[in-house]
């Protein structure tokens, strides 16, 4: 069964993807992890891949973060299953840029 | 014909165009905003072919290529994968240090074929794409040169950042790498010589050794391949045997730091440098910006002052931020750490603003086109 997750990209990422503003819908097969969220989303938007994870290892890139439910959940595995807030689509998953402006 | 400069930014990429009277220039908002522009250059073969180096620390690398001159573009190939083992260079401390891609310093696009461009990246490696950006491939006869594990970064990062192609021969190719020093390829990039012999520099253990020169940038006029001119980190030298023997051209410099060097598209040993106080003040000298003009090779300069501040300027220059047109008399412009673009349409007799509130330079590179 498949399920229709939102995600917040940072604004970056959104204006590369021309996905326009707010969140985007991905659809994913059960169990959604951040691991086939993100498959999701570089199959839809090819141009993303090795923005938010290593286009080779495809481990988190250095300077990005996973949030669900207000948790930080970057530092779990992205085989994990996300928060059922998450699945049945009431929170989104947030990809954050770390706080390191210039 | 028209004049179109591009301005590569710590926060976008600037258009500037103009017809070839080059007295009256627009400016479009910036592509890319809030991204850093490490370099952006246009094919010489096809104009309209443009190439971007678009980079964050949070994305990590993205390259763009407009086929319309830079109007519009399109993300193409970002996965620079080292071929092989990757091995070590040395860490600034001497330890090793395994190679890790971080980004693209330097685009350059072929003089012979509009679908081929290289790429210059850090951790220092070659990369070639014969696709027009869509995929990369290591040239990785450089960064296994028997010497690349004693190779170390300098303070921008162990960055391939100079790229030059013989327009006659392609398969002749110099590339600059700090802090590694220079290297030749007669093959097309697939096998390469050092090509520092003769070169100096204080801060090494050994002076004149063959790898560790922080080579800040090479040039070459199209016409002679075998003559270079360098900006090192400290001293400008010639080599007339394409950089097997180097000799030190400073002269009376007022001082012999500095980041880019030029040769005037028609005069082959007229030279530019803009010096810089020391390698721990990134300033001109005394406050004043100065460009040094060279006619004779290096050794005797001439200070290119009119236009430019001469007093209270406190802003670098950086390394591929400096680029002369081919009209006549020659266009030379250059871009500030301080978001300052300066141009000269007289060989750079006198100097006008073209902006002086764009983000930290990058990069500037210089196109007559149809």
């Amino acid at each position: 069964m498949s399920r229709s997750v939102r995600v917040h990209l940072p604004g970056h990422l959104r204006e590369l993807a021309r996905t326009g503003a707010g969140e985007v819908e991905i659809q994913v097969e059960e169990p959604a992890t951040v691991a086939r969220v993100l498959d999701e989303v570089e199959a839809r938007w090819p141009v993303l891949r090795g923005t938010v994870r290593d286009p080779f290892t495809g481990e988190r890139r250095a300077y990005i973060r996973y949030f669900a439910c207000g948790e930080d959940i970057s530092h779990e595995s992205p085989e994990d299953a996300l928060p059922q807030e998450v699945v049945e689509g009431r929170e989104p998953l947030r990809v954050v840029g770390a706080i390191s402006g210039g | 014909m028209a004049v179109r400069l591009l301005v590569g930014t710590k926060k976008g990429l600037f258009i500037f165009r103009s017809d070839d009277g080059r007295d009256d220039w627009s400016l479009e908002a910036p592509h890319f905003g809030g991204w850093e522009v490490m370099h952006a250059k246009g094919s010489p073969v096809d104009p309209r072919r443009v190439w971007v180096s678009q980079w964050t620390d949070w994305h990590g690398q993205v390259v763009q290529r407009s086929t319309d001159g830079g109007r519009s573009f399109e993300a193409v190939g970002n996965e620079f994968g080292y071929r092989g083992e990757t091995g070590t260079h040395q860490w600034y401390d001497g330890t090793p240090h395994p190679w890790e891609f971080k980004r693209v310093w330097h685009l350059e696009p072929s003089r012979h074929d509009a679908e081929v461009v290289f790429a210059g990246v850090e951790d220092a490696a070659l990369f070639r794409s014969d696709d027009g950006g869509a995929t990369w491939g290591e040239l990785d006869g450089l960064r296994t040169h028997a010497t690349g594990e004693s190779w170390a970064p300098g303070a921008g990062g162990l960055c391939l950042h100079t790229i030059l192609l013989d327009p006659a021969d392609p398969d002749l190719v110099y590339v600059a790498i700090s802090a590694a020093g220079a290297f030749r390829s007669v093959d097309g990039g697939a096998s390469w010589t050092v090509a520092t012999g003769g070169l100096h520099s204080e801060y090494l253990p050994d002076p004149e050794a063959t790898v560790g020169h922080c080579v800040h940038n090479l040039a070459m006029h199209p016409s002679r391949p075998r003559t270079l001119f360098m900006q090192k980190h400290w001293d400008v030298c010639r080599s007339d045997d394409g950089g097997d023997h180097w000799t030190e051209v400073s002269g009376d410099l007022p001082s012999d730091f500095g980041f880019p060097v030029g040769v005037h598209p028609h005069e082959p040993e007229t030279i530019y440098v803009i010096p810089i106080k020391s390698d721990l003040e990134h300033y001109p000298p005394e406050g004043k910006l100065r460009v040094y003009r060279s006619r004779t090779g290096g050794g005797d300069w001439e200070a290119l002052t009119r236009g430019l501040p001469q007093s209270g300027c406190y802003q670098n220059v950086l390394r591929d931020a400096l680029s002369l047109d081919t009209l006549d008399p020659c266009g030379v412009y250059f871009g500030t750490t301080g978001g300052h673009v300066y141009a000269s349409v007289d060989d750079g007799d006198s100097w006008r603003a073209l902006a002086t509130h764009l983000p930290r330079i990058q990069s500037i590179e210089v196109q007559v086109v149809p």
